[in-house]
């Protein structure tokens, strides 16, 4: 199990100490955190690494999933969809399935505790249950450009929390409660993000026949539209005319998404033999993720539209330079010409690209700029620490908070 | 070495932590910009001129505040943004006369540029008016001497140097930085107040500050 000294060594002793400086004040506060699932997905990846990690620090943390059936989960996945802006079809009876389960929630799940912490959509109607404690709602989506029927239906509950929190000020709504900035994190020491061996990532190379002998541009990412992996193509062929370099595209097995096999379709369709194409269908591992991000010499994010772009967060923590859309939480993690290069189209993307290759010194220094801006703003030991002080805010309404 | 004088009251090293609050306020252009200067609150203006500050510590030793960063990236007003990243935030002892300052600037412009009234940031990229909410807390260290003072100036994190030179005299209005304070009043040590207090502190990163604060006290107690 690991322990938050462990973390000393990367964000320093006194960043810890200031951690248990902020535990004490929540002494005899009890939390509770409710989300959907327990395994698969940011949210419960967060959490399970977390809520260790907040008991460590002696924080009073529980962490709680409410249940629902098939009927539930299509219809939040449809909100899901219609909250980044999607056309989605929401009928009553979607909102009918969504209350008839919510309901039984309502009476199974206990949220006794001092604070209640929900996050996303599908529990958002326990708030139903609130009493004199104090409620969170976490939304982790993109919601700048939300459903207007799924948002007003939502709206109706989240007026009745003391704050909500976003994870980009572009997501941020006219509301009459509280709205905090919390971006999440990556944990330096998870097998996505830790230092591996040269053997490990040597030995994942070969797996996939990857090679060294010409500059490596990746993108991690599932076979999804929003991700854009046919433009990065586009961009790749645009640099490979005047640099020799190879690409790789690595995502999720698309399985059981159907789109995400049309759109692995037209990526190989677009990818056309090309033998410096390497389309790889990665099942879940981290390390292999990992290794891939180690070896690239430039990493692309080219998304339509995003979150946060945690990838972007895992590239520029092992130091990468890296080329991303100007979309979602991605510009706050990306100064332009700072710690990353931002663009807006394919060819920007591709001049981007090739400056990068052509200049290894800048692009190191980017890298090492992005290492550095993750290691103060993005890790896990600061949003533990984000968490502690929105924990505290609630009890404390004032701009300057003195203890 | 010069034998440490003993403080007549020890220094208490505080951290000060901060919290992110968005205020669903937004800008497109330059007219919006300076109309919400004028009316958010002050903390608004603080995180705006200080957040790079703490965000950005190994990037430049002169960083930019965010209304320039946003004028030039989003509005590409180079000119505006150089006067608005060039504003000496030392001169300004409250957050008033700075958010006057910056106003008063952008205004001066659009005088002079009308046609610069006429652009829009694109979509997803206005500027977004955010606050900080800060969270003051003592740490356990507590020092009696220079010696021991600089000791842990070596160790505390970058939030507390921050606090302490940049929040007590700007936001918190207490004129100067509590280091040069403590060794006026408490050392007596007026010379090194002074030293520390002509620092520009805006100039440097958080680190380097870091360095130029222990450089000067260790040169002193090596006199």
């Amino acid at each position: 199990m690991i322990k938050i000294n462990d973390y000393i060594p990367i964000v320093g002793e006194s960043v810890i100490e200031d951690l248990r400086l902020l535990a004490q004040k929540l002494k005899g506060i009890s939390i509770k955190h409710i989300n959907s699932t327990s395994a698969g997905g940011g949210v419960a990846e967060i959490l399970s690494r977390m809520t260790p990690l907040l008991r460590d620090l002696e924080v009073d943390v529980y962490w709680d999933v409410i249940r629902g059936d098939e009927r539930f989960f299509e219809v939040t996945k449809k909100f899901h969809n219609a909250l980044h802006g999607r056309p989605e079809k929401i009928e009553q009876a979607d909102f009918d399935i969504f209350m008839e389960n919510s309901r039984k929630n309502i009476n199974e799940i206990d949220t006794g505790t001092n604070i209640v912490f929900v996050h996303d959509p599908q529990p958002i109607a326990l708030i139903s249950k609130k009493t004199d404690n104090k409620w969170i709602w976490r939304c982790h989506i993109d919601v700048s450009n939300p459903h207007e029927g799924v948002w007003k239906f939502l709206n109706d509950f989240i007026v009745k929390y003391d704050s909500i929190v976003f994870s980009a000020p572009i997501f941020s709504q006219p509301l009459p409660i509280k709205q905090f900035l919390i971006s999440p994190s990556i944990d330096p020491l998870s097998d996505k993000n830790k230092e591996l061996p040269q053997e490990t990532i040597d030995a994942v190379l070969r797996k996939y026949n990857i090679t060294l002998d010409k500059p490596i541009i990746t993108q991690i990412s599932r076979f999804d539209r929003l991700k854009d992996p046919v433009g990065v193509i586009e961009a790749y062929l645009e640099v490979r005319k005047y640099i020799d370099c190879q690409l790789i595209l690595a995502g999720g097995t698309a399985v059981d998404d159907p789109e995400g096999i049309q759109v692995l379709e037209e990526v190989k369709e677009k990818a056309q033999q090309d033998p410096d194409i390497h389309i790889l269908l990665l099942p879940q591992n981290d390390i292999e993720v990992n290794a891939l991000q180690r070896a690239s010499t430039v990493i692309v994010q080219k998304s339509i539209r995003e979150g946060f772009g945690l990838t972007v967060t895992e590239a520029l923590w092992k130091a990468k330079p890296v080329v991303a859309s100007h979309v979602g939480g991605i510009p706050f993690q990306i100064k332009h010409k700072y710690s990353g290069l931002l663009c807006h189209s394919v060819a920007g993307a591709a001049f981007a690209l090739k400056q990068l290759l052509n200049s290894p010194e800048y692009a190191k220094k980017l890298g090492e700029n992005g290492r550095e801006h993750i290691r103060n703003n993005f890790l896990i030991t600061r949003h533990i620490r984000d968490y502690m002080l929105l924990f505290l805010s609630l009890y404390h309404t004032e701009d300057v908070v003195y203890f | 070495m010069k034998e440490s004088i003993k403080a007549k009251e020890p220094f208490r090293f505080y951290t000060r932590l901060h919290l992110t609050e968005l205020t669903g306020l937004r800008a497109s252009t330059l007219g919006q910009l300076s109309s919400l200067i004028k009316k958010v609150p002050g903390s608004c203006i603080y995180h705006h001129t200080h957040r790079f500050l703490q965000q950005h510590q190994y990037l430049s030793p002169e960083p930019p505040n965010d209304f320039a960063y946003w004028v030039t990236e989003a509005l590409s007003e180079d000119e505006l943004g150089e006067k608005l990243a060039s504003i000496d935030t030392i001169q300004y002892s409250s957050i008033r006369s700075l958010r006057d300052k910056i106003a008063d600037t952008i205004d001066e412009y659009l005088e002079h540029n009308r046609v610069a009234e006429l652009k829009f940031s694109r979509l997803g990229e206005e500027f977004y008016f955010i606050k900080s909410k800060s969270f003051l807390l003592p740490t356990n260290y507590l020092v009696y001497d220079l010696r021991e003072f600089v000791d842990v100036l070596k160790k505390v994190t970058l939030d507390s140097i921050y606090f302490h030179i940049f929040e007590a005299r700007l936001r918190l209005e207490k004129g100067k930085n509590d280091f040069s304070n403590w060794i006026e009043t408490s050392l007596g040590d007026t010379a090194l107040a002074n030293a520390l207090s002509k620092l520009d502190p805006y100039t440097f990163t958080l680190e380097d500050l870091r360095k130029a604060v222990i450089r000067i006290i260790e040169r002193r107690l090596s006199e």
